[in-house]
């Protein structure tokens, strides 16, 4: 591994930079973030090729189709009747789902494809609209989304980490890994890119809040992240993580009364902001509401890696209890699983215990919430990119088993080759030779080796069982089940893992003081 | 071997998600070479025409085709299938052959690796990136659809056992690579000046006897290749099908080339001594297609032959060719082999743009070399790359194909910029100070001036054309793209000129 300060005066030797590649440099420059944020946008160009969601499959088609009803919709209908069962509004449909944000911002795509391809948003008669150009406008709706709000937020993320020194002084900490690790998230770029979504909006607006709280601009984060929260609902997952450490901070301060009160002014007004069509009447907000929190639906559907869905088959929740104490049930669980990260951040909020409680909270949601889809692992897998310098075996071990839980969708998709192809690159690049990752195979004892290979086997065996063999007719879906099962056991051990790291970590304000004294 | 390992997967990887892109007609060719090779007796592979897709490489090539069947029969056997298989673009026949493709490229590693692991560590790496990651590479083989890594993996092979100073090894590399794509016969001369002065010497008789030993080695290459077409007598047809007559001076689309300037003047004097009142024949053949009997393509200047431009070629290679005549030096053969290429490019008979290819990738090992040799690669790679742009038309690929070239200039950049060549520690600490490349300045005032017109010829190809002129004139920004793509490969062979002459 190339050692940092080395300047050898041979001749023809060039050590250049601090690694021994063009991008090893420590801190980001500008030419690097480029040829990372570049190299990114070309990987999810090259993916977006690939085929979407429900692509030739009528009557009801996939994601696709729902977002560019949605935009035929809001294009159309006047905003009070989005979220209505109007004659022209079908909500068996595709109805919206999502909070206003999402309605507003299929509004502004609408309006652009109107203007080059108005049949494809014509009102009742564009369904199942499908072409090549369609697919290209489309794919550069969520392209140009991705790159005006998740890059600039990655980027910025990533300055701010380095300026505030957040993971402490460590030898061979590369910034353009980092950027890479947060650019080439696999299962945002095939969810996004491939599948077919907008989560690089709703995880921009959250990277940016973040990335404001790093830097202490704390109204400019409310108002990011309450626009995340009214882009999509899930959102809400970090919301214990925010709120825990923005009042630990609030509470340190000369008026914490006052500073309290700003924080909620700015979400108050962001939110009225955005909800100001249904604010007429209760009953217009219950509308919106229930449809973006579908409780009827039971506690989980399809198979997705958590609690309820994997000890279902043990325990049968869904003949056992009405959907009231379900709910309730979950309520209870969920927060119990994210109230020790809240407490400790109330009492001791520093910038890496912020980040730890982004994961804690955001996971604690996915394991233990009503409703959750499988996407909802793109919510944990972003904290746990942010902290990817500090833990990057967690981090590693996330991604992939993250990717293993969406494994099943992306084969409906038809997106095997994009799915071996961006994981092989996201492969390679955390293992970069130039070993400014930190990650070196002889640093992992015996013990860890064994806790995570025999996981990785079955893993492995799985990718292939479920490509080429056929289930039990019995059982239609065991594979599914069984990629479930051993994806919720890495999400369980992994979740402790990261609980408890956040509870040890050592108090803010000694340890600040400490870190200047010694370099 | 590990880091180019690394190199090599993470291209491979980029060209996995390739595999749904746009491919030319040579997608067909090769499926109908599969099929040809495997489905008809060896008597009839250069006679068959049962497809206006004729084989026009040489037999090796034909060999790794029939290689390639194989797997391609067990997978699908529709693939080559002679006549079912008739433009046949299922999803196996697209994964198969753009697997073999990305597979084809381990030569390329192979010949990558050996040409640069003696390269000290961060130029061996920057070698690696510009070699494997290569945009124009990636946008002729992958996605418009050939086999030039293969190929050229075996040049840089060749290359690198005459580097090493294992002559009859890259001779009989170079062999193979004649024999597989007779393109390639363009270094040839060059190869032979250098095999009969580097290596055949020391006494007339230890001389003769290597002189008889590389004769001999090449001509089993040789033998092995075409022997069984000599038994069938076939040579004839094979060389007909390699080198057919009735083709222009130029492609459909004009190759950035010395004869682009030719047609353009011989337009503007046709122009210009029509208005003067001259009579000016108007030309009855065209650029691209075939020699008319006695009429020209040119209506004022000379007409241009093969033979002519055959002259041409070993003209401007002649200087290059004496320098390896008096001392031939292992060091500079890859510059001179690229030299050659360069020529060949420049004046050859109906070059394809994409033969650009064949000097800009072992230019890439000379550009670690030294600083200036770095500057000119950074320029060539750029044009050339550019110049390969109409090959891909559609609007899928479009931010792909820029966004290769934008990546590859960035890396180009950031490499080149931490090239520090032996200087006094005081320049050091000033530029470390400054902390920016001015006393390593990549490009100058010209060269920037130069790049920066490639925006302007590109907004005007995609923007500013189809609002003026709509649909008319649909040949202009192609022109306008070979016009000035081929201002800066003359001065990419007039500056490697130069370097040869004063340097070597």
């Amino acid at each position: 591994m190339a050692k940092k300060a080395k300047r050898t005066t041979t001749s023809d030797d060039t050590s250049g930079g601090d690694g021994g590649f063009p991008w090893s440099t420590t801190a980001l420059t500008a030419p690097t973030a480029g040829a990372v944020a570049l190299f990114a946008l070309l990987v999810r160009v090259m993916v977006s090729v690939g085929p979407y969601s429900g692509e030739g499959t009528p009557p009801k088609y996939g994601d696709y189709e729902a977002q560019r009803h949605w935009m035929e919709i809001t294009l159309h209908t006047p905003a009070s009747e989005w979220y209505r069962n109007t004659s022209a509004n079908d909500l068996a449909y595709w109805g919206l789902d999502y909070p206003p944000l999402t309605a507003y911002q299929s509004l502004g795509h609408g309006l652009l494809l109107n203007t080059s391809l108005p049949d494809a948003v014509a009102l009742s008669l564009s369904r199942g609209f499908e072409s090549p150009v369609l697919k290209l406008l489309m794919r550069w709706t969520v392209l140009s989304s991705d790159l005006l709000l998740f890059f600039p937020a990655a980027l910025y993320f990533v300055w701010v980490y380095c300026r505030r020194n957040v993971g402490g002084d460590k030898e061979g900490r590369s910034a353009p890994w980092l950027l890479a690790m947060i650019l080439l998230n696999p299962c945002l770029i095939l969810i996004d890119h491939g599948h077919f979504q907008y989560n690089c909006i709703s995880l921009g607006l959250t990277l940016g809040a973040i990335a404001a709280v790093l830097s202490r601009n704390e109204l400019v984060a409310s108002a990011l992240f309450s626009l995340a929260i009214n882009h999509k609902q899930m959102s809400l997952y970090f919301a214990p993580a925010f709120f825990s450490h923005l009042l630990g901070k609030c509470l340190r301060r000369q008026n914490p009364i006052f500073e309290v009160m700003k924080l909620g002014l700015v979400v108050i007004g962001t939110f009225a902001l955005v909800w100001q069509p249904y604010l007429y009447s209760l009953e217009a907000v219950m509308e919106v509401l229930s449809r973006l929190a579908p409780f009827e639906r039971g506690i989980y559907e399809d198979y997705v890696a958590n609690f309820w869905c994997s000890t279902s088959i043990f325990i049968k929740w869904k003949r056992l209890f009405p959907i009231q104490s379900m709910k309730f049930l979950s309520l209870i669980t969920t927060v119990s699983a994210f109230l020790p990260s809240f407490i400790q951040q109330v009492k001791a909020p520093s910038d890496r215990g912020f980040l730890y409680a982004l994961l804690n909270s955001s996971f604690s949601f996915y394991l233990f919430s009503y409703q959750v889809h499988e996407k909802s692992i793109l919510l944990p897998l972003l904290p746990a990119s942010l902290l990817a310098l500090e833990e990057p075996l967690l981090f590693g071990w996330l991604m992939y088993y993250a990717l293993l839980s969406m494994y099943p969708l992306l084969c409906r998709d038809h997106l095997i080759l994009q799915y071996i192809s961006v994981v092989a690159l996201f492969g390679f690049i955390f293992y970069s030779p130039d070993g400014r990752s930190g990650m070196r195979a002889n640093s992992f004892s015996i013990r860890k080796r064994a806790l995570m290979t025999l996981p990785l086997l079955c893993s492995f065996i799985l990718h292939v069982i479920y490509l080429s063999l056929r289930p039990p007719k019995k059982y239609p879906f065991l594979f599914e089940a069984m990629i479930m099962l051993l994806c919720f056991s890495q999400f369980v051990i992994l979740t402790l893992y990261t609980n408890t790291k956040q509870l040890m970590l050592p108090d803010c304000s000694t340890r600040t003081e400490r870190g200047k004294k010694d370099l | 071997m590990e880091e180019a390992a690394w190199f090599w997967g993470v291209a491979t990887c980029v060209k996995l998600l390739l595999v749904p892109t746009y491919h030319s007609t040579d997608f067909e060719v090769h499926r109908h070479w599969l099929a040809l090779t495997s489905s008809l007796p060896l008597a009839r592979w250069y006679s068959d025409a049962s497809s206006p897709w004729t084989l026009d490489y040489p037999p090796l090539f034909a060999y790794f085709e029939l290689l390639l069947s194989l797997p391609a029969s067990l997978l699908d056997p529709t693939i080559v299938d002679l006549v079912a298989g008739q433009n046949y673009a299922a999803s196996s026949a697209l994964l198969f052959q753009r697997v073999s493709v990305a597979a084809a490229d381990l030569v390329l590693l192979l010949g990558a690796h050996r040409l640069a692991c003696r390269l000290p560590p961060f130029r061996r790496r920057l070698a690696f990136a510009f070699l494997l990651w290569s945009p124009a590479l990636l946008i002729v083989d992958h996605i418009h659809f050939q086999y030039n890594g293969f190929l050229l993996g075996i040049l840089l092979l060749s290359l690198s056992f005459l580097a090493e100073g294992r002559d009859l090894a890259g001779g009989i590399a170079f062999a193979v690579l004649i024999c597989s794509k007779h393109l390639f016969l363009v270094g040839a001369p060059v190869y032979f000046v250098y095999l009969l002065r580097h290596y055949c010497r020391g006494g007339f008789g230890k001389a003769l006897g290597r002189f008889l030993a590389v004769g001999s080695a090449v001509g089993a290459v040789f033998a092995a290749a075409f022997g069984p077409f000599l038994y069938h007598g076939q040579m004839l047809q094979v060389l007909h099908r390699l080198f057919p007559f009735g083709r222009g001076l130029c492609h459909a689309y004009w190759a950035p080339n010395f004869w682009v300037f030719y047609i353009v003047l011989d337009k503007i004097l046709a122009f210009v001594l029509a208005k003067l009142g001259f009579v000016i024949q108007a030309p009855k053949a065209s650029f691209t297609g075939g020699l008319v009997g006695d009429s020209s393509p040119f209506a004022v200047l000379p007409q241009v032959t093969p033979a002519i431009t055959f002259l041409l070629v070993i003209l401007a290679m002649s200087p290059c060719l004496i320098k390896a005549f008096l001392k031939p030096q292992s060091k500079h053969i890859i510059r001179w082999v690229a030299y050659a290429y360069t020529c060949g490019f420049m004046f050859g008979w109906h070059v394809h743009e994409k033969a650009s290819l064949h000097f800009t990738i072992p230019l890439a090992i000379v550009a670690m070399e030294s600083l200036d040799d770095a500057r000119h690669y950074f320029l060539l790679s750029i044009v050339s790359c550019y110049s390969l742009f109409p090959l891909l038309f559609e609007p899928q690929e479009y931010p792909v194909k820029i966004l290769l070239l934008a990546v590859h200039s960035i890396l180009m950049w950031l490499g080149f910029c931490q090239f520090r060549i032996s200087r006094t520690s005081h320049q050091r600490k000033m530029s470390d100070s400054r902390g920016s490349c001015e006393k390593n300045q990549i490009i100058g005032c010209a060269g920037t001036c130069y790049l920066l017109g490639l925006f302007g010829v590109e907004l005007w190809g995609q923007l500013l054309h189809p609002y003026f002129f709509g649909d008319k004139l649909p040949f202009l920004p192609l022109m306008l793209v070979s016009i000035y793509c081929a201002m800066g490969m003359m001065y990419s062979w007039a500056w490697q000129l130069r370097q040869i002459v004063r340097f070597c």
